[in-house]
């Protein structure tokens, strides 16, 4: 059984299509990138799967369950976890709140076992530090030691997208949605990340579904790739036959054409 | 000198039942991001529930049940917590704004519930002889202010270290998240709303039981105790200690208490009798320029926010790298 199936979803915003009629599967243990020009629909994919909007049309499983209309929360609470865009880390906190903070709910704390101190509470705690660091060490050194302590605002962009895999991970999720993951890193941060993800997925044993926009990265990790443009579907399966797909080149070349074709414009009309 | 001393326990007796209040609000406010600005309503159920409970049969008002002062106290706080739960329910899930409109709402609802349901309060006249704890004794009037100074010290002190003790824990850490990006908290599968709930009960119970205390102290409520300035003075000895810090809402409590008193006997003997009622304007104004400069001298109150990793998760930290 697939982990994750997406059956003809469809979403609009007012009079913009941004998903149509979407379909794809992921199995356990893949990684599946997708792929498409800005403004594809790839982020709204991820906010249809993690309960954030709503689809109009189609459905949703994760695990053989139907999870549409399912609160954001109670998707988490079923196995899949995100990161965001533009990040939302808390930035006020420290990592290693940030990365505690997702477990509240797996250990079932409660306030008053929290002013009662009692054994089980400090047990749980000292569980939740544990895991913090477990899911903090896929990134090596840069997040531990006097890291832990630091609030997030005064890490670099590279490290908050780090942090904030961790915080994914420590959801207890079986699934990550990652977006843009390698967003702001430089080529040799990317090389680390790409190999990063790649151990989340084998030694993690998390399914990984991922948006990037860095094809060296895409080529290096995905079983398969699914290629949006205009929110549809235009292309499915190994990293290699879609690059080449006509329709693909077009997708993106034709796109790039145009933009030139419209600064061409621009320059000229201040000319 | 027993005058000074005394006129001391007096003023500490209620700077730390205000104490109290602004440790309900910072939990709210401070740690959760909750708007709530019907801190009066909360301290007038807390303060009515206490003397019905606790307080002497009246002639012409409900009362007389003689319960101990600690059933009326836990009762004080059960009824402003309830009282909460059914302001939050429908509030909590909706954006902030709609909390504030329904606290300064309510509260006033209740101040004029207060005023007019005369069968239940006393109505304008209010409800007298309202016991202090350890009654039975037959204190000294000197006495009884510094047992009751001890009593409600031990109080905030109790309600202190359990607030320190849960924002520090899992759950606190989650009010956080929520107050720095809902989205980002719902996305790691937490329910706002619940949680948001709970603290704003909780809080709300805390200023309830600030007003059983101070119903108790002062052996006398009446609806014009509970007017929005009290709100506004919470509020301020919050944000001139510094929210998000349960020690600077302790500060901020004594500091603006003093202020608030000491600006009062100031203008008693400086304005001449004829502008004597106006005194109260000139404290509000003062209290608003005081407010005005901590926020542009340090906008995050005398202590600011600490940074909170629980206990257990340092230790181990430390211990480990
Ligand atoms: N909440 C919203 N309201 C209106 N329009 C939206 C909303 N969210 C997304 N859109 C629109 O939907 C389209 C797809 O946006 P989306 O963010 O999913 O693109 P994307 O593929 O993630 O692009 P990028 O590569 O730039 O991140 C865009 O045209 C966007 O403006
Ligand atoms: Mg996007």
């Amino acid at each position: 059984m697939a982990m994750l199936e997406v059956n003809g979803i469809s979403k609009s915003f007012g009079g913009l299509q941004a998903t149509t009629d979407l379909s794809f599967k992921v199995e356990p243990g893949e990684i599946v990138s997708v792929i498409g020009p800005n403004g594809a629909g790839k982020t709204t994919l991820f906010n249809l799967i993690t309960g954030v909007y709503r689809p109009d049309q189609g459905d949703i499983r994760f695990e053989g369950q139907s999870i549409v209309g399912l609160k954001p929360n109670q998707i988490v609470d079923r196995g899949i976890a995100r990161t965001f865009q533009n990040l939302r880390l808390f930035t006020n906190l420290s990592v290693l709140d940030n990365v505690l903070i997702p477990q509240h709910h797996r250990l079932r704390s409660t306030w008053w076992s929290a002013v009662l101190r009692t054994p089980g509470y400090r047990r749980r705690e000292q569980q939740m530090h544990d895991l913090a660091l477990e899911k903090l060490s896929f990134f090596g050194p840069r997040l531990m030691s006097f890291r832990l302590h630091q609030p997030v605002y005064v890490l670099s962009y590279a490290n908050r997208r780090r942090t904030e895999m961790a915080r994914a991970m420590a959801t207890g999720a079986k699934m990550l949605l990652l977006d843009e993951p390698s967003a702001g890193m430089n080529p040799k941060e990317t090389v680390e990340i790409t190999d990063i993800i790649r151990r989340m997925r084998d030694e993690g044993g998390y399914t990984i579904l991922l948006v990037e926009h860095k094809m060296n990265l895409v080529g290096e990790i995905s079983d398969r790739v699914v290629v949006l443009d205009y929110g549809q579907k235009i292309a499915e399966g190994a990293y290699q036959d879609v690059v080449d797909d006509p329709k693909v080149i077009e997708a993106y070349l034709g796109k790039r054409a145009q933009d030139e074709a419209d600064s061409e414009a621009a320059a000229g009309g201040q000319a | 000198m027993t005058g000074l001393l005394s006129y001391l326990v007096f003023f500490l007796i209620q700077a730390l039942i205000y104490a109290l209040v602004a440790l309900g609000l910072n939990l709210q406010w401070g740690y959760t991001g909750l708007f709530n600005i019907g801190v009066a309503g909360f301290f007038l159920v807390g303060s009515y529930t206490f003397a019905v409970l606790s307080g002497p049969a009246y002639a012409t008002h409900l009362g007389g049940f003689g319960l101990p002062v600690a059933v009326g106290i836990l009762g004080a706080m059960a009824m402003a917590g309830l009282i909460a739960l059914v302001v939050g329910i429908p509030t909590l899930r909706l954006r902030e704004d709609y909390l504030a409109i329904a606290t300064i709402g309510i509260a006033e609802v209740l101040r004029l519930v207060a005023l007019n349901a005369r069968g239940l309060t006393g109505g304008s006249r209010g409800a007298q002889s309202i016991p202090r704890p350890f009654q039975g004794l037959e204190l000294g009037n000197v006495a009884s202010n510094l047992v009751f100074l001890v009593l409600v010290a031990a109080l905030v002190v109790l309600v202190y270290l359990a607030l320190e003790t849960m924002v520090r824990s899992p759950w606190g850490r989650v009010l956080k998240a929520i107050r720095e990006d809902e989205q980002a908290a719902s996305s790691l599968g937490k329910d706002p709303f619940r949680f948001r709930l709970q603290s704003f009960v909780l809080g709300c119970a805390i200023m309830g039981l600030g007003g059983a205390l101070n119903a108790s102290f002062v052996g006398f409520v009446a609806p014009t105790d509970f007017l929005p300035i009290l709100t506004f003075e919470i509020w301020a000895m919050l944000i001139v200690g510094g929210s998000g810090n349960n020690r600077g809402a302790l500060l901020g409590s004594v500091l603006v208490w003093a202020f608030w008193t000491g600006t009062g006997s100031i203008a008693q003997s400086l304005l001449p009798s004829g502008l004597q009622v106006k005194g109260g304007a000139l404290q509000v104004i003062l209290i608003g320029a005081v407010l005005l400069l901590i926020l542009m001298i340090r906008p995050r109150g005398l202590i600011g926010e600490e940074r909170t990793v629980s206990r257990e998760a340092e230790l181990g930290g430390d211990g480990r790298t």
